[in-house]
């Protein structure tokens, strides 16, 4: 017989629908930024995992301590060097390494200086397989680096516009990387990703007369071989790196990661930013929560004659209790579908408007249907309950004072 | 008058045990600091199959009286007692399961709900019972057939007259096929013509089918059908009066 509490409340709520419209927009609000919000926070992630898992599960990556997260910038941090890399070759596990480093360099073209990424890439081919670059950068027009390139440059793709330097550069252009010149003789495809786009890369060997150490290296990528467990040949890589460096067990200064592992470690970063965001979210709900409960209660007040009929013609106080909960409960249902679709929405325009301007790299939204119908319940428990103490006054009311009540 | 000629046919149907008794009754409002005395020890009984009246001047008590008949209240001193239970042993919940069962209650002012239809106020006390769906359509249709409201079954109660709006808060009253009706001032708020017709209705359903029925009103010609005609003032019974057949 719950059906008939649910028709009698459905028809209270049409009956009013300015003021049923005004008490849903709090809860619509919530429930639209926690579910475009948390949508959003997924599809970063998905694509986070996407470019990590394209490295492939045979590959451990090998950085200094604290410097993974921010290449470049870990200015005192200790150093992975060409020894730890030929170290980490040595090892039976290990079946090819490879080296990369970058960092921010000053460029200058056309009488305009500004600084972008500067990307330090072994020239072999094999090694460029493992880097990555094979994977992630194709090419727009020109060549990629050669066996025996120095001095020479390929570039992203946003240098193929005018606006970095007021002018395009063109394949054969020069340009200068911290004063030193190097010729164009590539650009590389749009990656969507606009600190790859903005990249200049050059061979290792040149990186290190212009901006490096000797033989430092931002991070290595090794590939196991074939049969042999990633996790197993990071513990000899550690083992073996520590002896080297001689450091303890703990006091590691660098990290052996897989790329499964990398992505972890940036899922707990999003993670935290989640939890930010939902932290305001749920204010949002609680602002909708208070309209409900507001509304509830002037609804007891207006209907306290309606209430006094309905126990006089025989409804208990319990049934007069759920009479308003479905009732308050119906606003947090309206409220979550309205909400879901409208987050949703703004998610996936969110997303389009990111491809068309970044690219497709970052965002990769993605609709679950049981978060979805998740979302929805707890809008309409969440009703349920702002519902609760207007109900239980409403069921409380003497039958007397409420049918004298005008 | 057909109506009139069938009510004195009728037998007088007292028997030993009364529907409904009131035992010294007090009824005591607190109004800050002063207490306000509206019922003053009151006693009566209303046995099956009865037709009273309750008149007296306005602000004697009567509302208060149909309250505690209907159990609807509790008296603040003495005892109600309906088909041999004394209501002071009972819990507010059985005292609303009770009420729903056993007393239909008629206002003044109709007291329908706004949003609901004509059907679906008809239909409304049945819903606290649990009947099931078929059998209380079904009731509540011929229910307002009855009281010659067939065509208005859809209609809103703003879009009925006073006088259609009265006869569906009877048909509601009658939905859960109660013994007692209770009617306060049915009439107060209709023409002459709609009074009638209600008035009709109540004495119909007194006939015909055997309803105990309680009146409260200030209508000469209404007091006229009464079995018995109890005067009220100032929250006591000043006289109590035996008509038809005795
Ligand atoms: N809930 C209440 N609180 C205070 N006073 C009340 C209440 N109900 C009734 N009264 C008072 O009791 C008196 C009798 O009221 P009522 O029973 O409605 O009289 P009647 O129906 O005969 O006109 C009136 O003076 C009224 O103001
Ligand atoms: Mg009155």
């Amino acid at each position: 017989m719950i059906r008939d509490y649910f028709i009698l409340a459905w028809r209270e709520v049409h009956r009013r629908k300015k003021r049923s419209f005004l008490t849903l927009l709090g809860i619509i609000i919530g429930i639209a930024a926690v579910v475009s919000l948390i949508t959003l926070g997924q599809g970063l992630e998905n694509a986070i995992a996407r470019q990590f898992s394209a490295l492939g599960n045979d590959k451990l990556i090998i950085t200094a301590k604290g410097s993974a997260l921010t290449p470049g910038l870990s200015i005192d941090a200790v150093k992975i060097t060409q020894d730890d890399l030929k170290l980490i070759d040595s090892l039976a596990e290990i079946k090819k390494t490879a080296g990369v480093i970058h960092s921010y360099a000053r460029i200058e073209f056309n009488d305009h200086v500004r600084y972008f990424m500067v990307m330090g890439v072994p020239t072999d081919p094999d090694e460029r397989v493992l880097i990555g670059e094979t994977q992630n950068f194709h090419l727009l027009k020109g060549r990629s680096l050669n066996k025996g390139d120095l001095n020479k440059a390929v570039l992203g793709f946003e240098y193929t516009r005018k606006e970095l330097f007021e002018k395009k550069i063109e394949l054969g252009d020069t340009i200068l990387v911290q004063e030193e010149e190097f010729k164009v003789v590539g650009f590389w495809d749009r990656t969507g990703s606009p600190p790859d786009d903005q990249a200049v890369t050059i061979p290792l060997e040149s990186y290190e007369t212009i901006l490096g150490e000797k033989d430092e290296l931002g991070l290595i990528i090794a590939q196991t071989q074939s049969g042999e467990d990633p996790i197993i040949a990071a513990k000899s890589i550690e083992k073996e790196l520590r002896k080297s460096r001689g450091v303890e067990e703990g006091n590691e200064d660098f990290l052996v990661e897989t790329p499964q592992q990398m992505a972890e470690t940036f899922a707990v970063i999003l993670d935290i930013v989640g939890l930010v965001v939902i932290g305001i979210a749920a204010i949002s709900l609680v602002v909708g929560s208070v309209g409900i409960m507001n509304t509830m209660y002037t609804a007891v007040l207006q209907r306290t004659k309606e209430i006094g009929l309905l126990k006089a013609v025989g409804a208990r106080n319990k049934h007069i209790l759920l009479l308003f909960l479905v009732e308050s409960g119906f606003y947090g249902l309206g409220g979550g579908i309205i909400g879901v679709a409208l987050g949703i929405v703004f998610a996936t325009v969110v997303e389009s408007i990111f491809v068309l301007v970044v690219g497709p790299a970052f965002l990769e939204v993605e609709i679950k249907w049981g978060f979805v119908i998740l979302t929805v319940l707890f809008s309409f428990f969440l009703g349920c309950i702002s519902g609760l103490a207007p109900a239980l006054k409403a069921a409380k009311l003497n039958p007397v004072e409420s049918l004298r009540y005008e | 008058m057909e109506m009139k000629q069938a009510l004195h046919r009728e037998k007088k149907v007292t028997k030993k045990k009364p529907l409904l008794a009131l035992r010294d009754v007090w009824k005591r409002y607190l109004m800050g600091e002063v207490a306000l005395d509206v019922l003053k020890g009151i006693s009566l009984e209303i046995y099956e199959g009865e037709f009273v009246a309750i008149v007296g001047p306005s602000g004697s008590g009567k509302s208060t009286l149909m309250n505690l008949l209907g159990i609807l209240d509790v008296p603040t001193k003495g005892k109600v007692i309906i088909d041999d239970k004394d209501i002071s042993t009972l819990t507010e919940s059985d005292l609303a399961e009770l009420r729903g069962k056993k007393i239909g209650f008629v206002f003044q002012q109709f007291n329908l709900i706004h949003s609901l239809t004509a059907l679906e106020n008809v239909v409304l006390p049945t819903i606290f019972q649990g009947i099931p769906e078929q059998v209380r359509l079904e009731r509540a249709k011929k229910l307002l057939a009855r009281v010659g409201l067939e065509q208005r079954i859809g209609h809103r109660p703003n879009e009925l007259s006073g006088g259609q709006q009265q006869r569906v808060a009877i048909a509601r009253s009658l939905i859960n096929n109660p013994s007692i009706i209770l009617a306060d001032e049915p009439t107060g708020n209709l023409d002459s013509a709609s009074g009638k017709q209600i008035m009709e209705l109540l004495l119909q359903l007194h006939v015909e089918e055997k309803k105990t029925i309680i009146l409260v009103t200030h209508d000469q010609s209404l007091v006229s059908h009464a079995q018995r005609v109890i005067r009220i003032k100032d929250g006591m019974v000043e006289k109590v009066e035996i008509r038809g057949e005795k």
